[in-house]
């Protein structure tokens, strides 16, 4: 098992190698200036030399980021489930959310910073409003995913609604819960960059991005950008590693 | 049709709702306003009128959102750069560009990691990768680098629309071609079918479901590309140069009257794909 996971690492892994290789190549060959695209090489050196900055900026966007992400999903878990039993907000509400999930709503970030300030507090407001829709109609639809036969048998158990909720439903909506907590991640990222662009104290990774653009240290950028997307695929992996626990009697997990 | 109840239902609710939240943000504000003008016997009802009718609240009321659009959409003439017509015909031309182009790399993309069995092995991985990637933060970037190839405009606000658009597209279009029955593919096999007469004749339609919802995921996507290349890289307007200029200068009311544009064209967009893949759909008999 082990091995064979190690063996599939193998060709994405070369992939990249062989990727960075060539940029290193080109952009060494050709002379492609530093100001257009810098080295791997010269991004890496960038990184090592600017721990502090890069730190103080990834703390900064976390803050605005996690405790959006927790808020935002909890509150949608807990109004799917509030809305559970009410087939009339369920069919006014859902149709909204899906609609609200398609809408462009990192706009609402200079909103936010208008209202809470400019510090991580209004980051988390945003990752709220983008992670809150897409947890609603994920778990909306994963409650009402457990099969009629087993509703029947949890009746024929005389089984209150607490305990079919926590025995059966909502274990059996956790695939879906795991589906949107997974998109989540990205939006939560997105989300807590973005805001930055409209307003920081002078810290966090999406203030970093807007102003070394203007100065165009552009190394300082890539730097940026690579702590992000090792952080996001970190952070997409944590809740790819916890769903595979917690939803190890899944179909996709068995058939391996 | 029996949601039309329910729908109206929320949205009356969401409506009051906003009235009573605009009020009570508003109304400090307001008070102080009040207390400046030296105007101390105010009643309460006074006072509320004025918190929804304020120059510059915190929150606007629906209705000066609903008439700074009327304003901005019919009052004012289209091509002028204060009409919201103006900024959202660029917005949904850079949105469209990106799109059409990200859409036609996301297919290809998708045809040939189902062609080509290493490519997915080393390809996907990174694909699904990349999309925990804020992709977003590179915007700024890619608006610098193509500007130091001289090429300004719309094309870096399509390029970064295109390249939100195309991973959803290829994601679901791998699904999508991969979705025929083995037994189907076997069909084919005995029929001798070439691996391109299986593309067009099997794979292509049986991958239409999917085609639609990644498409709608694609647009909604190279629509929010295209505002945040606008926010980065305002002086050419656009709806996400009204966003970023709103908040200069805290014109709330135009921040939402841009935003409710920017969600009335995102609507209509994947309204508009919806539409006509239900229609299609269905002519294919697809259960739908």
């Amino acid at each position: 098992m082990n091995a064979n996971r190690l063996a599939d690492l193998g060709p994405p892994l070369l992939f990249g190698i062989v990727v960075l290789a060539l940029w290193e190549a080109i952009s060494r060959i050709a002379g492609v200036p530093a100001i257009i695209l810098p080295a791997p090489s010269a991004i890496g050196l960038r990184i090592v030399t600017s721990v502090p900055t890069l730190a103080a900026d990834f703390v900064q966007t976390m803050r605005g980021m996690v405790s959006g992400y927790l808020i935002g999903n909890a509150a949608g878990l807990i109004v799917a489930i509030l809305i559970d039993r009410s087939p009339f907000l369920q069919r006014g509400l859902l149709p909204l959310g899906n609609l609200v999930s398609a809408l462009p709503i990192i706009g609402v970030a200079p909103i936010m910073v208008m209202w809470f300030g400019f510090d991580w507090q209004s980051k988390a407001a945003v990752v709220v409003i983008m992670t809150f829709f897409p947890m609603l109609v994920n778990a909306a639809v994963g409650l009402s995913g457990a099969g009629a036969m087993e509703r029947d048998l949890m009746k024929t158990y005389g089984a209150s609604y607490e305990q079919t909720l926590s025995k059966l439903r909502l274990p059996a909506a956790l695939p879906f819960v795991f589906n949107a907590l997974k998109i989540n991640t990205t939006l939560a990222m997105i989300g807590a960059i973005v805001a930055e662009f409209f307003g920081t104290p002078i810290v966090g990774m999406g203030f970093r991005i807007s102003t070394e653009v203007g100065h165009l240290s552009i190394d300082m950028v890539w730097a940026t950008i690579a702590v992000a997307a090792v952080t996001g695929s970190a952070f997409y992996a944590l809740i790819a590693l916890i769903e595979r626990r917690a939803t190890f009697w899944h179909a996709s997990y068995r058939a391996r | 049709m029996k949601s039309v109840l329910p729908l109206s239902t929320v949205l009356a609710a969401l409506f009051v709702l906003w009235y009573g939240f605009a009020v009570w943000m508003n109304s400090p504000l307001q008070r102080d306003l009040f207390a400046n003008a030296g105007n101390t016997a105010y009643s309460s009802s006074d006072l509320a009128v004025a918190a929804l009718n304020m120059e510059r609240p915190k929150l606007p009321a629906p209705h000066q959102v609903a008439g700074e659009l009327y304003h901005l959409i019919i009052a004012t003439a289209p091509d002028s750069k204060r009409s919201l017509v103006y900024h959202a015909s660029i917005t949904l031309q850079e949105t469209l560009i990106g799109f059409f182009f990200g859409s036609l790399f996301g297919i290809g993309l998708a045809v040939a990691i189902v062609f080509v069995r290493p490519l997915e092995r080393s390809l996907m991985p990174w694909i699904v990768a990349s999309q925990t990637v804020p992709i977003i933060a590179l915007a700024p970037m890619i608006v610098v680098i193509l500007n130091q190839f001289d090429i300004g405009g719309m094309t870096p606000k399509a390029v970064i629309a295109a390249y939100l658009s195309f991973f959803p597209i290829t994601v679901g279009m791998v699904k999508g071609l991969r979705s025929p029955d083995p037994l189907q593919l076997d069909l084919m096999r005995t029929y001798s079918a070439t691996s391109s007469q299986m593309l067009f004749k099997l794979r292509t339609p049986s991958s239409l479901p999917f085609f639609f919802a990644s498409m709608k995921i694609g647009a909604a996507a190279a629509l929010v590309g295209a505002v945040i290349a606008e926010v980065t890289k305002s002086e050419d307007g656009g709806l996400g140069a009204r966003l970023l200029a709103g908040s200069y200068y805290g014109q709330t009311v135009q921040i939402w009257a841009a935003l409710f544009t920017a969600a009335a064209l995102s609507g209509a967009l994947v309204g508009a794909i919806g539409l006509v893949g239900r229609l299609t759909l269905r002519k294919m008999a697809f259960p739908t």
